[in-house]
């Protein structure tokens, strides 16, 4: 309810989509990059939102696009607002929002590095912040096959079977059957 | 906090218009050294580049990385139930919160209802995990500032308490019992009752932690009034559990926004007043005494008989319909939670594990080393009790 | 790549004026290469020689992964790995015994090779749990490696996610067996084949920013 209000006083100042309620007290909403930082300094001055709780990213490659997430906390109220921002996949580029809490710069090192997503301006953006000598593409992107590079890239021990999960608990639940037959 | 250093600071860096120290490394005035990752006076496996000036840190970058499996890609490649043995990896002293968190997670977007004895379970398995977290706490803090004895007690101590979790779950560390759906099983025949003996243990242990170390005048000296978060760090750097309870603020994700049965439980959040390394450390040992109370609670609340594990579909074919979600607990550090987005496939889309020690030690601890003198930054870096495998995953 | 410029050749001012060069990725005081290091010279001193090594291990206390939590135990008098004559020292140059306790990422394998050249001879590899024999947990991770043995030479692996004390204590004293009968030579492995050793180090570890061998 209390969310629903929330969203309807900012829905007439900023051009929000639609609101998703997940819980009680969790709610996601899109809105459009050129509107975050607005959004954000309301949020945090006006409404009591004033922790950031995590920033981070989801790949939608068949979309194209990555979906920044930004989940802000009032602990007064104890509710949650996710704030989501899609941004184009090919040059991604976003504005930081360090300068409104200085612990974002270190996400937004962590989102260059694993999403390759660019944030001008970010403290040490530029650094190395968990891979050393990385020579592929950013590893958190879907496209980046995590098992094709650690085979090509590591020496493997030989004799590790996989089994695919569905057959193998057939056989073994109703041994002497045909694996195919269902 | 800086009357130990003379007063002469002609030596110590210029500031820059914009804050940043003017740090000219080829003027022979600064060191820059480094502690880690192999090196005693570190938190696990990670480093500190410290530029000195003198004994005195000037400037403090923390490098993480040397744990990094990739977890969250790994994820991405198994179906929600493969997810669920890799979770508890993610942070090697409390485990058990990723297990909560992501079975939370993945019950919220599946519409699955836990059953009340298995809530019960839940609730007593992180409560004797915050206990064994705050523990090596207690061990290390002392260790840090060359106290070898306490570690010994309080690592016999979490020895006790991995016995009662190896007799519920049958592993010492990693235990693998909160699956979505439930627990994997209900409590043993006379588990209260050795619970009860370990319990007396804790709290005779604690009791000789505090008059060795608490009491302690070098402790005391070397830690009241060092290393202080100024309540107003707190929202900028995202500070959450003990660290912003000992500045006064009772952050506190178990009264907040109860999860769980804690909303059933009776107790207060733990504050104190100063801010200050010594003052971290008292919060802490005190919440043991708050995490003991409340295992009493539940033992003596819980239902005896009851159904463990929700029905789940076929976990070869489990597909969650397309959605995102947030799920938090307050663990020994902070809070912790994991972030959830599914497609409609039978893998999730993204898990994101927001640790606490992600803010506390990279963001939080750059800011706080500065000033600092050489042979406090390891009380001072134990004092933030950050645990690097959750930083980086 | 990013090359970082404390890392790149410069000439440097001594403090009495005189200019000079220097390479940050040279070694200056030890260029070369480890060498193999003979037995005694009678077979019964070299047993002796080994008796006495077995019944001092002495671990480095670098903690690379997990598997580390499982050794403050052992320095309890629940578990006391002491009475074994094993100890946690804090340098390199005062272990004998490195223990990899779990999976190695690379940044934490270049580390790892660093501190396992400064390490005095003799000197020993344990591989401790799942994820260094073979990948386990993390076998399609792209930042850990799966084979221990094509980096370091690695005497003895302990299996288990993770291992309990107890299997660490029957490791020690599995350990101490092997050095008795004089088959814990991987010191000498690493020397024989350096350059193996080097070619797989250097396959996976992309931006190498020491010396060839840390001595």
């Amino acid at each position: 309810m209390a969310m629903k209000e929330l969203y309807a006083r900012l829905k007439a100042l900023y051009p929000l989509g639609e609101l998703t309620d997940q819980r009680r007290d969790l709610a996601f909403v899109t809105l459009p990059a050129a509107h975050l930082r607005d959004t954000i300094l309301h949020l945090r001055d006006k409404e009591g939102f004033t922790h950031l709780v995590l920033l981070t990213a989801v790949d939608w490659l068949e979309e194209g696009q990555f979906q920044l997430t930004y989940l802000l906390n009032n602990r007064q109220r104890a509710c949650d607002l996710g704030l989501r921002v899609m941004i184009s996949r090919d040059a991604a580029t976003m504005e930081g929002i360090h300068d409104i809490w200085p612990t974002a710069a270190t996400y937004q090192r962590e989102l260059r590095e694993m999403f390759g997503i660019d944030f001008p301006g970010s403290p040490r953006i530029e650094e190395e912040f968990i891979l050393e000598g990385w020579n592929d593409i950013p590893p958190y992107r879907r496209d980046f096959d995590t098992l094709k590079y650690a085979q090509e890239a590591y020496a493997e021990r030989p004799g590790r079977v996989t089994h695919d999960p569905e057959t193998h608990m057939r056989l073994q639940m109703y041994p002497g059957q045909h694996p195919a037959g269902k | 906090m800086f009357d130990m250093f003379p007063p002469d600071r002609s030596q110590y860096p210029a500031a820059k218009p914009d804050g940043t120290l003017d740090i000219d490394l080829t003027s022979g005035k600064y060191l820059k050294l480094w502690q880690g990752p192999n090196h005693p006076g570190i938190t696990g496996n990670m480093s500190v580049e410290l530029t000195v000036c003198g004994d005195e840190v000037v400037e403090g970058k923390t490098h993480v990385g040397y744990l990094h499996r990739g977890f969250e890609k790994l994820m991405e490649r198994r179906t929600f139930i493969q997810v669920f043995p890799i979770v508890c990896r993610v942070c090697v002293p409390e485990p058990d919160f990723n297990e909560y968190c992501y079975a939370a997670c993945v019950e919220e977007l599946a519409g699955i209802e836990v059953p009340e004895m298995a809530k019960w379970i839940r609730t007593l398995i992180l409560e004797m995990g915050r206990i064994n977290s705050y523990m090596m706490y207690l061990g290390g803090q002392a260790g840090a500032l060359g106290q070898g004895v306490i570690g010994q007690w309080t690592t016999y101590v979490r020895d006790l308490m991995l016995d009662r979790f190896e007799e519920l779950t049958g592993a010492r560390i990693y235990h693998m019992f909160i699956l979505p759906g439930g627990v994997r099983d209900t409590l043993p025949d006379g588990f209260a009752g050795r619970m009860e003996e370990t319990l007396r243990e804790v709290e005779k242990t604690l009791k000789d932690v505090y008059d060795v170390m608490f009491c302690n005048a070098v402790f005391k000296k070397r830690t009241v009034g060092m290393g202080v978060i100024d309540p107003s760090w707190l929202e900028p750097y995202g500070v959450t559990g003990p660290n912003a309870r000992a500045a006064g603020v009772a952050k506190d994700v178990r009264k907040d926004a109860p999860y769980l049965v804690y909303d059933r439980l009776d107790f207060e959040p733990v504050t104190g007043t100063n801010s200050d390394i010594y003052t971290r450390a008292d919060v802490r040992r005190r919440d043991v005494w708050v995490s003991v109370d409340l295992i009493r609670q539940i033992l003596a609340k819980m239902p005896k008989t009851g159904p463990v594990m929700a029905p789940i579909p076929n976990v070869l074919h489990w597909k969650i319909p397309r959605g995102e979600t947030y799920v938090r607990g307050e663990c020994s550090r902070g809070e912790y939670g994991y972030y959830l987005v599914t497609d409609g496939s039978g893998t999730p889309r993204r898990i994101n594990v927001r640790g606490p020690s992600y803010t506390h030690a990279m963001a939080l601890l750059e800011r706080m080393i500065v000033g600092c003198n050489i042979s406090d930054v390891a009380a001072l870096m134990v004092s933030l009790h950050t645990y690097p495998p959750e930083i980086e995953r | 790549m990013m090359t970082k410029p404390e890392l790149m050749k410069r000439m440097v001012k001594g403090p009495d004026g005189l200019e000079f060069e220097v390479d940050p990725l040279r070694d200056y005081y030890c260029e070369a290469p480890p060498t193999v290091m003979p037995g005694a010279y009678i077979q019964i001193v070299e047993d002796f020689f080994n008796w006495a090594r077995s019944q001092s291990l002495w671990i480095l206390g670098f903690g690379t992964g997990c598997g580390a939590i499982e050794m403050r135990p052992l320095m309890t008098p629940r578990f006391d790995a002491y009475r074994f004559g094993v100890a946690w020292r804090p340098t390199p140059r005062q272990a004998n015994l490195f223990i990899i306790s779990g999976y190695l990422s690379t940044k934490t394998l270049k580390r790892a090779i660093r501190a396992y050249e400064q390490m005095q001879n003799p000197k020993y590899v344990i591989g401790l749990g799942s994820c260094t024999i073979n990948g386990g947990m993390y076998w399609d991770s792209y930042n850990t490696i799966k084979k221990l043995d094509e980096y370091l030479p690695v005497d003895l692996y302990i299996a288990g996610c993770m291992p309990r004390p107890e299997a660490l204590l029957a490791g020690f004293e599995e350990m101490k067996k092997i050095i008795r009968a004089g088959k814990a030579e991987g010191a000498n492995q690493y020397a024989e084949n350096f350059a193996w050793y080097k070619a797989n180090q250097k396959r996976v570890i992309h931006d190498w920013d020491m010396p060839d061998y840390n001595w």
